[in-house]
């Protein structure tokens, strides 16, 4: 039962990083990223079909910072930087969810490929892993918005954590908090820079970030 | 005992978070570094006389990064009080905090024998040197520290995916027929196994061949790439010339001699995993292939390189491709980049630290308005000249016996390609730097520069002569104990015990 939930909720989470890739307002792109961060945390309780302390904590955890912190912090960026849309991203967007939609296929093959192993509980968690990774790495390198690029970063977190599942006996609770710790910070540092950027250049463009070379 | 050594930079970062004056805050530093000095001396004198669990342990090239890192933190840190002194308009409260927290997330990668733990530690001081970066406040340091943040970011994000493909490699069921015999007696019930993160665990199951070997190669790829953006490999270096560029000299220093070195020893712990694991061949053509093309590519953009800071960044690149062909390569070349780290470390802080007041005196950093820094600058002028020597492999330096040892690895090892091509691009690089550094420190200064508040004082110039002091001691002889301890770190990396 609650293996065909987490597999449900996994499937949710490939259309969303389908939708990530074909819109350009950046908001809804930022909710899409909270949304999958709850999805996420809701896994953790799915995997071992019963509830127990730690696994409610690093569920807490996970919706608290990946579905309402760090939204909310990029929320308030985009705001003070007063921008809508990303534009002319160097890939159009019904090209990069094609690429996208690729990156499904491919991470289905290479899964399918790779050694298993014991006591998977779906087998769905490494291709949508690699799926959500490749959607991470598409924003990061085909956007020009630092917003865009900040959640970009996080749908690669994303995809990390997805694969963290199949370790979560072996992660210490310390490791696995820490990853989360460490992402907010991660986020918090960035949010700040961002900031400095926005006053200083009074734009949130990359192009505006290309003084510096040989 | 290592907890004391992470807490001692820890607590004087509180004490600095709360002092009130901009003046007496940078004092702080060398109290500090003193305390991490003498902590990390008593730790390496003898066995830990407290350990507390198996998380924290220092491993034999630990103990080495150890050593230099102390080091240069010291000679860092008396150095940075003169610095902040002369940048007393400006607030230094976050920076006096960071410089303090870096050193303890540097020590924990140093002394954490989980992989998970370090992959946090390593996480924390890329982000507690974030500010230090952005220190002066321009719209190019601001650039710097977005890229520095974005690059290295997403290279450890693919390093944390690395570690879990590491732990992830542990959980394969393995057919009995390919089990070797040493497994059966080891009691090992595939079926019972918990992955794993601890670096002792990971090496007995790749020695009893229960590792999965394509997710342990998955995992070497993503964990070079990873660990290799923030040494600055190419081709994940690119952050590396925009934020030396950017940050303050001393800043360079750290990030360059402290923070690379740290991640270096993450790739040779790796690399000790894929040795015992017996892929070493594969792991080892990848180090050699990358150190190779961080050397010809530093070596392309070091010739007519003419701000000396991004030069400098580029030297980095070069000695990164120098570590990395070293352990690549193995064997007596392992000892040789080991030996390496630490002569690189502290030339790097020469070299830097004296950009650092070169760069104060000019308020510039390029050949086009620094010349005649010998007139100007008559203490940073020798010593940046002698770094340079040192630097670029010059007897009777450091580096000099390093780099010779590694090339008689490579050679011992019938390399003879990437004997030669290691040659080639020393050579580059020395005549590429030269050129830059002759046309700064010769000639007459530019008259607008004659007279800048900025002179040569004994906290900006006695941490310099104290490290180049040591590195000219290492080029002459090096003492027994740290001898014992590079051959110990040898053999550890190369699967022993």
């Amino acid at each position: 039962m609650s293996t065909s939930i987490l597999s449900a909720l996994l499937v949710l989470v490939l259309l969303l990083n389908l939708f990530a890739l074909g819109t350009s307002r950046i908001r809804s792109l930022i909710q899409i990223a909270a949304l999958q961060g709850v999805l996420l945390g809701v896994m953790p309780l799915l995997l071992h079909g019963r509830l127990y302390l730690i696994g409610v904590l690093i569920a807490v955890g996970t919706i608290l910072i990946k579905g309402m912190l760090i939204p909310k912090i990029l929320i308030n960026a985009l705001r003070d930087a007063r921008i809508k849309r990303e534009v002319e991203p160097l890939i159009g967007l019904l090209p990069s969810m094609l690429l996208g939609a690729a990156g499904v296929a491919a991470s289905m093959i290479i899964a399918a490929l790779a050694p298993k192993a014991v006591g998977e509980s779906s087998t769905l968690i490494i291709p949508v892993s690699f799926a959500t990774l490749t959607t991470g790495f598409l924003l990061l390198t085909t956007r020009r918005k630092t917003l865009t690029l900040a959640t970009g970063y996080l749908l690669l977190e994303n995809g990390i954590f997805i694969f963290g599942l199949l370790l979560l006996q072996a992660m210490p609770f310390l490791v696995e908090t820490g990853v989360l710790l460490d992402l907010f910070v991660g986020i918090f540092v960035i949010g700040i820079i961002l900031q400095h950027i926005n006053l200083t250049l009074d734009s949130l463009d990359t192009r505006r970030l290309s003084s510096l070379k040989d | 005992m290592v907890l004391v050594l992470i807490f001692i930079p820890l607590f004087f970062a509180g004490v600095a978070a709360v002092t009130g004056s901009n003046r007496f805050r940078p004092w702080l530093l060398p109290p500090a570094a003193l305390g991490h000095f003498a902590a990390s001396m008593l730790l390496l004198a003898r066995p830990d006389p407290w350990p507390i669990t198996n998380w924290l342990l220092i491993d034999p090239p630990g103990r080495l990064v150890l050593l230099a890192f102390t080091t240069l933190f010291l000679i860092c840190a008396f150095y940075c009080t003169g610095y902040l002194r002369l940048r007393s308009d400006r607030p230094n409260r976050v920076f006096c905090v960071c410089m303090l927290i870096f050193p303890a997330a540097a020590t924990l990668v140093i002394c954490s024998a989980n992989f998970g733990l370090m992959w946090l530690a390593v996480d924390a001081s890329t982000l507690s040197t974030a500010p230090l970066i952005f220190f002066n406040r321009t719209a190019q340091s601001l650039e710097a520290t977005w890229k520095y943040l974005i690059i290295c970011s997403v290279g450890i994000a693919l390093a944390l995916l690395g570690t879990f493909f590491l732990a992830y490699s542990s959980l394969q069921p393995v057919e009995p027929s390919t089990q070797p015999v040493l497994a059966t007696t080891m009691s090992a019930n595939p079926h019972s196994a918990i992955p794993s993160m601890l670096m002792n665990d990971l090496v007995n199951q790749a020695r009893n061949r229960t590792l999965s070997i394509p997710w342990l190669k998955a995992a070497f790829v993503l964990l070079l790439i990873g660990y290799g953006t923030k040494m600055g490999l190419v081709p994940m270096h690119t952050w590396k010339p925009d934020v030396y560029g950017e940050a303050p000299g001393v800043v360079g220093a750290l990030l360059a001699g402290g923070l690379t070195s740290c991640a270096f020893l993450m790739l040779l712990r790796v690399a000790r995993i894929c040795a015992a694991a017996g892929i070493t061949r594969f792991a080892d053509s990848l180090l050699v292939l990358m150190g190779l093309l961080s050397m010809a590519v530093a070596g392309a953009f070091l010739v007519d390189q003419k701000d000396f800071k991004r030069m400098l960044a580029y030297s980095s690149v070069e000695h990164m491709g120098i570590l990395a062909i070293g352990l690549g390569v193995g064997g007596v070349a392992v000892y040789g980049a080991l030996l390496h780290v630490i002569n690189n470390a502290l030339t790097k802080g020469v070299l830097f630290l004296c950009a650092g007041n070169i760069h104060r005196a000019y308020g510039g950093k390029t050949t086009a308005t620094v010349r005649g820094v010998l007139r100007r600058l008559p203490v940073s002028g020798a010593f940046f000249l002698l770094g340079f020597f040192a630097i670029t492999g010059a007897p009777p330096f450091g580096p000099f016996i390093s780099q010779l040892t590694i090339l008689t690895g490579v050679i011992n090892g019938g390399r003879y390609l990437v004997a030669a091509l290691f040659l080639l691009f020393l050579l580059l690089v020395f005549f590429g730097m030269g050129r830059t550094v002759q046309s700064m420190l010769l000639g007459r200064p530019p008259a607008a520069t004659r007279h800048t508040a900025f002179h040569d004082g004994p906290l900006t110039t006695l941490p310099i002569v104290a490290a180049l002091g040591v590195v000219l001691l290492l080029g002459l002889y090096i003492p027994g104990p740290l001898r014992e301890m590079l051959l110990q770190a040898a053999a550890y990396v190369g699967g022993g015990s």
